[in-house]
């Protein structure tokens, strides 16, 4: 009996002794340990193509810049959202809001690079992304399955860039869909006689080769092995989001984001260390308040409905959740209705992982005549800040494959958040 | 209308078909055009070879056995094409005989898009990496095309350098003015190119020699460089500046940098590194310093083309890390050779793959045959057997579309054949991840990397039961028997015939199965092998 066929059978028949399975054990750990002790874990909804922070986290109502955006007040008195996040406005005496995040990148994918690294585009090295690096600076053993998740990955998924590929985020769809990748499309007596047949190849190669072949240069098998464990591993579990209460899983909204998103919470509690979120469409260089609006929709349930989680599981204090764009939009609606790119003064919200909720940082102009915001914050500092608080030293610097010694974040904590 | 192209589809199809029954028959080969060696080119082999076997002999080491022509043919296929070779070209291989076969081969896939379409990929992520880079002012696929087609004309590689550094114009009428272009931040004060990157690009690319590290300060390992010499090398593109007519070098503000420990930035004056007398005379800065970055004296240059070249060939450098190799050496002696070589030769890069392929180096095995003993590591340290390297991720890709074809797929491959191989190649890409610049860092595999292969979407659906598509199911089908389905299965993945014991094994294999689902079967070999360390691996 493998241990699928073990587990099914536990399903079925022996549920009291499923407290056995490592996923159990994962749960179970996690609720016997110390906040201090527990794992730490990032969260990152992505919100691709550049939202409007006059539309969702810094609202201006009744400027000119507004073009009719309302806001609607929250749970921290004085932080207003912009209409259409009721139900993220409830939870903001967790989350903070950075409003003066500015960068140098105007271009979707080079903007893209830096918030997802905290560098910019380098012609000489590829730089991790930030979940990259915390999968490096803090292993761990325990996990079968991939520590660095990206769930409806846009076209620049987390990379592993000079720390290797092994950092690269496990890239998955809609968590309606099986995880992919991890079922084979042979029969069990078909993957027996496969695994006979590969065997009988890799004896032919590796004569004549180096000793220990595998062990000390191709690492195949071994990979093949681990990949072997992860197609039978419990914690799989925590991908399938349909195993939960529909109430629960509705919460998020009946979307791929807010599937996503839930799906995330259950990774967390799995102990992964890093998962991305890509909530895609936000590029709205015409009709930017209807296209933004829809976003919204999408954005509200899942975000509110993973704060709340987050905490009723006391998971929050251990989990960092960033969410926001490459850059934000202009203040200015072009002939088109629409916003354009603008990096030079935008918005993200950070909740958890010790990180105050309720504060806000910096501000842009309501007039939109001043381009630089009160109290900028470049990009880097808000991955500095996030490494800080996963009890990462940010300041080290490692040695490239090109020789060049590069810090992890060469940002500076933001204070306020602390 | 309609009945028009479905008419056409089944006739293409149908040719294609008959194309492919054509390959599969080992009685109708293709024949290769012969390569002349001269005298010198045969001198200069012989002098690479001996340098060669100077080294093993001072390590002692005993060097390896040459490794089977098949071996060979994959290991250039894979380098200039980015794929395994095809049935089809194994078969027009196996009508040449053993002493023509690698120089032939070269004339074949010389004249074969690929070759230049693949190597300028490959030669572009050093010029201008592979981030898409500023929106408006920059096409990196012109670049490429451009890049290609001199390759394809074989243009001497100092005249294609030249016109890199000193490219002006618009980016989509003048191709090579991209490298200049990439460089340019749109958030930037100065609307033009950056200076910095450029001499960081110009050094590591095309000088092997990595400068740029100076950027900040001066050389932390050495005393080599200070920090002016890289800043000084950057003032050269100074003047280069964005105008309605692109990039030209009219600029009246000179580049300015304030060095470390002052407190103001200064005019910078351009000058170069190392051996200033090789500048002109005359021409504005960049042409002055494309002048001298291509001076036939300048051996960096020579060395880093030679280098590059080398990396390609064998997927690995002659000199680690690629763009690092020692100003004032030491060098392997076969650096030297070929880089008097190259430069004798007008910096022919089809000369310079030539020569190379031709060493004894090139040609040896990776394994050693019994009863002689395994190599050790010293073995690919002193290049005394061929380096084990690890597939880069678009070849994974192309090799496993191309097994899946009997045929060879390139230019005049059916537009739907190569539709697919483009989309599937992009598919398969973004799971598997792309090494980006990073060509010859060796890095290890990863679990996605080996779930992607076992029960990836690419793999299942090019070796699934598909009489129409799929060259495991073709074969099993055109067939006179199961030996012939293996002996053919292995050609398409391994490029070489199985052994005995493996040929009698998956013989027996799909005996059993005769009566009962060959196709399958023959699906489940094709899996087998492309889930191998030896598919995965350049050997």
């Amino acid at each position: 009996m493998n241990r699928r066929n073990f587990l099914h059978t536990s399903a079925a028949g022996l549920s009291a002794f499923s407290w056995m399975t490592p996923m159990a054990d994962a749960l179970a750990l996690n609720a016997t340990q110390s906040k201090s002790t527990r794992p730490k874990s990032v969260i990152i909804l992505w919100l691709a193509g550049g939202p409007s922070q006059l539309e969702t986290f810094d609202p201006h109502p009744g400027s000119s810049i507004s073009y009719g955006t309302k806001s609607i007040p929250t749970a921290v008195k004085g932080m207003n959202l912009a209409a259409g996040l009721e139900q993220s406005a409830e939870v903001m005496n967790h989350v903070s809001l950075i409003r003066s995040v500015t960068s140098k990148e105007g271009d979707h994918e080079r903007a893209f690079y830096n918030i997802k690294t905290g560098y910019r585009p380098n012609p000489t090295v590829v730089h991790p992304s930030i979940g990259s690096i915390l999968c490096h600076q803090l292993p761990n053993p325990k996990i079968e399955i991939p520590s660095h998740i990206s769930i409806l990955p846009n076209q620049w998924p987390a990379r592993g860039g000079y720390l290797g590929a092994q950092y690269d985020a496990f890239q998955m769809g809609d968590p309606k869909q099986p995880v992919p990748d991890v079922i084979p499309h042979a029969s069990s007596q078909r993957q027996k006689q496969r695994r006979q047949g590969l065997s009988l190849i890799e004896s032919s190669f590796a004569k004549g080769r180096l000793k220990q072949l595998d062990e000390q240069k191709t690492h195949h098998l071994q990979n093949m092995a681990n990949a072997r464990k992860l197609m039978q591993s419990d914690q799989l579990k925590a991908f399938d989001v349909s195993q939960a209460p529909k109430a629960e899983r509705l919460a998020y909204g009946d979307t791929r984001f807010g599937r996503a998103c839930f799906a995330a919470l259950r990774l967390v509690e799995a102990g992964v260390r890093c998962i991305e979120v890509t909530l895609s469409g936000w590029d709205s260089h015409a009709n930017n308040h209807e296209s933004q609006g829809k976003r919204i929709q999408t954005l509200d349930p899942a975000f509110a409905a993973l704060i709340k989680d987050l905490k009723r599981r006391d998971l929050l204090d251990s989990t960092t959740v960033l969410c926001g764009g490459e850059f934000g939009r202009t203040p200015q609606l072009n002939a088109a209705e629409g916003r354009d790119h603008w990096p030079k003064g935008f918005s993200m919200a950070i909740a958890g992982g010790g990180i105050q909720g309720g504060r806000i940082i910096g501000a842009t102009d309501p007039s939109g005549e001043k381009e630089q915001p009160v109290n900028p914050v470049r990009v880097q500092d808000i991955h500095a800040t996030i490494q800080h608080q996963m009890g990462i030293d940010f300041e080290e610097e490692l040695i490239t494959p090109v020789g060049r010694p590069i810090a992890l974040s060469d940002g500076s904590l933001i204070e306020e958040l602390l | 209308m309609l009945s028009l192209i479905v008419i056409t589809l089944i006739t293409s199809i149908a040719f294609t078909l008959l194309w492919n029954k054509n390959h599969f028959d080992q009685s109708k080969p293709t024949t290769l055009t012969s390569f002349e060696k001269t005298n010198t080119f045969n001198t200069t082999v012989e002098k690479l070879d001996q340098a060669f076997e100077k080294n093993w002999q001072q390590a002692g080491i005993q060097a390896l056995t040459p490794a089977p022509p098949l071996t060979i043919a994959r290991r250039l296929s894979l380098a200039l094409t980015g794929t395994i070779p095809s049935i089809e070209e194994i078969r027009a291989q196996q009508s040449v005989s053993n002493d023509q076969l690698t120089q032939s081969h070269l004339s074949q896939l010389f004249q074969d898009r690929r070759w230049s379409d693949y190597t300028s990929e490959r030669l572009a992520r050093s010029y201008v990496g592979t981030i898409n880079g500023p929106f408006l002012v920059y096409r990196r696929r012109r670049l490429t095309d451009w890049l290609s087609k001199q390759l394809f004309e074989n243009r001497p590689y100092d005249q294609l350098v030249r016109q890199l550094i000193s490219a002006k114009g618009i980016w989509t009428s003048r191709p090579e003015v991209n490298f200049i272009t990439v460089t340019i931040d749109e958030n930037k004060d100065k609307k033009g190119p950056d200076e910095a990157k450029l001499a960081a690009r110009v050094s590591r690319a095309f000088l092997g020699i990595r400068i740029d590290c100076m950027e900040c300060h001066n050389d932390k390992f050495g005393d080599r460089w200070k920090q002016k010499d890289f800043h000084q090398l950057a003032a050269f593109f100074g003047k280069a500046q964005m105008s309605l007519t692109g990039i030209r070098d009219n600029g009246e503000k000179p580049y300015q940098y304030r060095y470390r420990g002052k407190k103001e930035a200064q005019d910078i004056p351009s000058q170069v590194p190392f051996n200033p007398e090789w500048l002109p005379a005359t021409g504005n800065p960049r042409e002055q310093l494309a002048q001298w970055v291509t001076h036939q004296r300048n051996r960096p240059f020579a060395r880093s083309t030679v280098n590059r070249i080398w990396a390609l060939l064998f997927n690995k450098p002659l000199v680690e890390p690629i763009d690092d190799i020692p100003l004032d050496g030491p060098w392997p002696a076969a650096m030297e050779i070929l880089a008097d070589e190259l430069v004798a030769h007008d910096f022919d890069l089809q000369h310079l793959i030539r020569i190379i392929a031709a060493t004894q180096v090139f040609q040896l095995d990776s394994r050693a045959q019994a009863p002689a003993p395994a190599p050790t590591e010293a073995h690919e340290k002193n290049w005394a057997s061929f380096p084990l390297t690890r597939l880069r991720p678009e070849q994974v890709a192309r090799s496993v579309i191309q097994s899946a074809s009997i045929t060879t797929i390139d230019a005049h491959s059916h537009i739907i054949q190569r539709l697919m191989r483009f989309f599937q190649q992009g598919d398969f890409l973004k799971r598997y991840g792309d090494a980006g610049e990073n060509e010859f860092t060796p890095s290890g595999g990863t679990i996605p990397q080996r779930l992607l292969l076992m029960n990836g979407k690419l793999l299942h659906e090019r070796t699934k039961e598909n009489p129409l598509l799929n060259a495991s199911t073709r074969i099993g089908i055109l067939s006179t028997d199961h030996q012939q389905a293996v002996q053919t299965a292995y050609l398409a993945i391994f490029t070489r015939p199985p052994e005995k014991n493996e040929l009698s094994y998956f013989t027996q294999q799909l005996k059993q199965l005769e009566n009962k689902n060959r196709d399958q079967a023959m699906e489940d070999l094709f899996w087998i092998l492309l889930n191998s360390t030896e598919f995965s691996w350049n050997h």
